[in-house]
């Protein structure tokens, strides 16, 4: 031990200091993982519409030749009544298509939740099972998918959108692609 | 009179403890033995999107339980463990499978074991190497003759 190699093991640790500060103060969520589909096109499905004798909804409904999003909430998820004025706030004041899929909730349910906050929604399926869930790779609700004019993903917003998660992160991504 | 007491209460508590199990064993594992075996062992490959830690073996979670049925389904439909663990890394990510899979996105996480074995060795050798005595040159050989000459005398 001498000259510089005595100051090595004072750089490991000032290095390792620096990474986990870094990781720690990041707005990165460890709990988040990222989707597999960001610049793929959205799966297939078919899902029933909310509405009665409605046709059902499958992807064909995501291609309007505009951007939208698909969000998966459910009555009995709290975060989703969190997010819910922001996706209000998108559909009325950014004229966003919004793409409801009621996720593994009754039809009941959904629609008194719709009733009592205002639907942001242009049509709402139901995934009473969860496969279309599944087939979205979700892991909770809400998520949030932002869909490009050529019905490819491009963002997955993870956990409800709320706080400064709108404009720091899916209006960004929105202004991106339009 | 307490021993028909004794009889009610253990009567009861059996009652509610089977009626405790039949809920939470609301599966219906499939009906060919071997087929559940496979799906079974899957399962246990599968991590648990939810609790993150667990395999959807041996998670509560709701997307756990979806995912065995899944699994399920797929085994009986003929689906191979490998197809099944396509599809789902499709979806979800190698994230998904407990046990990473060999990628260039994983090839530090597996390679790193080796990595720092290659250092410690290094680090050894070198050490070892500046501690092997080296030969005394001429001042030092003749400083030791007369430290030895002086300890000679006393």
């Amino acid at each position: 031990m001498n000259g510089a190699m005595r100051f090595i093991p004072l750089v490991v640790v000032l290095v390792l200091f620096a990474v986990f500060f870094t990781m720690m103060s990041g707005d990165r969520n460890p709990k988040e993982i990222k989707s597999v589909l960001i610049d793929r096109p959205a799966p297939a499905f078919s899902l029933p519409s909310l509405e009665d004798g409605a046709a059902a909804i499958t992807e064909a409904d995501l291609k309007t030749g505009k951007p939208l999003l698909v969000n998966f909430f459910a009555s009995w998820c709290a975060p989703c009544r969190a997010e819910h004025e922001n996706l209000m706030l998108l559909a009325e004041d950014f004229g966003l298509n919004i793409v409801g899929i009621a996720y593994k909730d009754t039809p009941e349910k959904s629609r008194a939740f719709l009733d009592e906050l205002g639907s942001p929604f242009s049509v709402v399926a139901q995934d009473i099972d969860g496969r279309a869930g599944i087939e979205w790779g979700i892991t909770g609700v809400p998520e949030t998918f932002l869909i490009s004019a050529d019905g490819m993903i491009r963002y997955r917003h993870w956990g409800p959108i709320v706080g400064d998660s709108l404009q720091k992160r899916l209006l960004p991504k929105l202004e991106e692609i339009q | 009179m307490r021993a028909i007491m004794l009889a009610m209460i253990l009567f009861v508590a059996t009652a509610c403890s089977t009626a405790v199990l039949a809920v939470a064993v609301d599966e219906k594992p499939l009906a060919d033995p071997a087929k559940e075996a496979v799906a079974r062992a899957l399962m246990k490959e599968i991590r648990c999107l939810v609790c993150q830690n667990q395999s959807i073996e041996d998670s509560n979670a709701d997307l756990a339980k979806d995912l065995r049925l899944v699994v399920r389904e797929r085994v009986a439909a003929g689906d191979t463990p490998d197809e099944i663990r396509a599809f789902l890394v499709a979806r979800y990510g190698d994230w998904v499978l407990l046990e990473p899979p060999f990628n260039h996105m994983t090839a530090f996480l597996w390679g790193s074991p080796f990595l720092i074995l290659l250092l410690v060795i290094a680090g050894v050798t070198a050490a070892r190497k500046k501690s092997a005595a080296e030969p005394l040159n001429r001042k030092e050989k003749a400083r030791l003759k007369k430290l030895m000459k002086a300890e000679d005398k006393s």
